[in-house]
């Protein structure tokens, strides 16, 4: 009985997550009308989402190009030559490893910021003080942040590809005797610019994800500290689990079907 | 007198038959007044009693099971969200624990509004913060942080911010809560002083018989969810309803009570 009750529970306030979150990008959509008062926020929100984001990204995708090689070297060894290698890594960075990793890392980083944020800001009565000026927190806060991901997350996602693909490319010449015009040749063999664009499509849905679900998290965020810590947690967790069923639903859209 | 001169203005804020419940917890159970133009009425009442959720119901940050608030006339309740914009501006807020955006400056606080509304910028919105903040006797801490100023210039400077757009009504959440007595009789007679330099009418929710006496033109006495009193603060004194002499004799009873001795606490 206890466990029906639980499951209850937590399906009601997935119901009511989702409702909370639909409510908000439709009234963040309405406030798009006063979107030329809001530059200065939007600005400030894509240097917080995007280049206060730069370390966290570089490191994590070098090292992801760097391991891609290795793997893709070990793995495909007595299946295909090394001229491949190149091939190999370039479309599994730009296809699925620069947008998500990037989108995961981000996610916890950014998510959880905004999560926090928003949600000391709602228990310490800050939210209701902007209502009360007529200012719309949908608005000034919450659009900013959708933007600023829908933005910041693709261009992230270059970064995050270049110096990914860049990574494995050193490691392919360092470590797998993998000459640099073999691997350059290898990424312009089977070279698709729909693989690229994919990738940004699925970076700018996942930039979404992110901020929304942070903004969600933190709106609803109840009851002091325990509750603005619950809400950062339940900002991350929700966008990487929506960031990974997203991935296969916006995959199978994107390369099953639109670019097949 | 000061109930003549208010009710020949006329009721401009009309609280009628306010319902809200928070689960099982019933916390306003129909709950009428008048607010009068240029008045100051006090929401007395014990500490969780449902005033401050009354007053949020005044400026429409909750929304009622049932009941209207009438603002000239118009259920707030119905309105639009441009049309509430609108009747929002012309109401100030002060917040229990200021509720001052911490991300901003002092000087970003208080200017706020005015920026967002009427487009202020540069000199011109300096000026009017300026203004403001020489209004609360809080000169020349526009570049400070909230987090660098103490609660009561905390408080201050939220009723700065709240009269930023010189509004008709002055709302105030436990204005003195969390003072030391000193800082609350400077609060105290800031809010008494604001609305003599302003007219605005002024809303106080507050505990404090005391503050409640000092700035109060009528009190309204809330107990369990429900008006058990409305009346000026000489017939407040002189009734002899049974709920409001239980009060202020709890009153009494805080007041004479020893400070507590803190020497061995820890």
């Amino acid at each position: 009985m206890d466990l029906f009750a639980k499951l209850g529970r937590a399906a009601l306030d997935m119901f009511r997550t989702v409702g909370c979150a639909g409510i908000i990008v439709w009234r963040a959509l309405l406030s798009f009308r006063r979107l030329g008062r809001s530059f200065g926020l939007i600005f400030e929100q894509m240097q917080r989402f995007g280049v206060d984001s730069l370390p966290l990204v570089v490191i994590t995708s070098i090292f992801t190009g760097a391991v891609a090689a290795v793997q893709v070297s070990y793995q495909l060894k007595e299946y295909l030559p090394k001229a491949y290698l190149g091939t190999a890594i370039f479309k599994s960075v730009v296809i699925e490893l620069g947008p998500v990793l990037t989108a995961l890392v981000v996610g916890g980083r950014v998510g959880a910021s905004i999560a926090a944020e928003l949600g000391t800001m709602r228990v310490t009565e800050q939210i209701d003080a902007m209502e009360a000026m007529a200012i719309d927190p949908h608005r000034y806060l919450v659009m900013p942040r959708i933007l600023a991901g829908l933005i910041m997350l693709p261009a992230l996602t270059v970064i995050a590809d270049i110096l990914a693909i860049s990574g494995g490319f050193v490691v392919a010449g360092v470590a797998l005797d993998v000459s640099s015009k073999v691997f350059v040749d290898g990424m312009k063999t089977l070279f698709y610019a729909g693989d690229v664009l994919g990738g940004l499509i699925k970076a700018c849905a996942f930039g979404g994800i992110i901020a929304l679900m942070g903004c969600t998290a933190g709106l609803r965020a109840q009851g002091g500290a325990v509750g603005v810590g619950q809400a950062a947690t339940r900002a991350v967790v929700t966008s990487c689990v929506l960031i990974l069923i997203g991935d296969y639903i916006l995959t199978t859209l994107i390369y099953g079907i639109i670019f097949s | 007198m000061t109930d003549a001169r208010t009710r020949s203005h006329g009721s401009f804020i009309h609280v009628d038959d306010l319902h809200k419940s928070f689960g099982d917890n019933e916390v306003l159970r129909g709950i009428t007044f008048d607010v009068f133009e240029g008045e100051t009425l006090v929401i007395l009442g014990a500490s969780g009693c449902g005033k401050s959720v009354l007053l949020k119901h005044i400026i429409a940050l909750m929304h009622p099971d049932s009941g209207r608030i009438d603002y000239r006339g118009e259920n707030i309740f119905d309105m639009r969200p441009a049309e509430l914009n609108e009747v929002r501006m012309k109401f100030g807020m002060v917040f229990q624990g200021a509720a001052l955006f911490d991300s901003m400056t002092v000087g970003e606080n208080v200017g706020l509004p005015a920026f967002e509304h009427w487009g202020t910028r540069g000199a011109d919105l300096e000026a009017l913060v300026e203004e403001k903040l020489s209004l609360v006797g809080l000169s020349g801490i526009a570049k400070l942080r909230p987090s660098e100023i103490s609660g009561g210039m905390k408080k201050r400077v939220a009723l700065a911010r709240a009269i930023a757009l010189d509004p008709d009504i002055i709302l105030y959440d436990e204005p003195t809560t969390g003072l030391d007595p000193i800082m609350a009789e400077q609060i105290n007679e800031l809010i008494r002083d604001t609305q003599k330099e302003l007219g605005a009418t002024s809303i106080v929710v507050t505990h404090d018989l005391h503050s409640a006496c000092f700035i109060g033109d009528r009190v309204a006495l809330v107990e369990a969810g429900k008006i058990e009193f409305v009346g000026t603060t000489e017939e407040l004194v002189d009734t002899d309803q049974e709920a409001v002499r239980n009060f202020i004799a709890r009153g009494h009873a805080n007041r004479d009570r020893p400070e507590p001795d803190f020497t061995c606490s820890f």
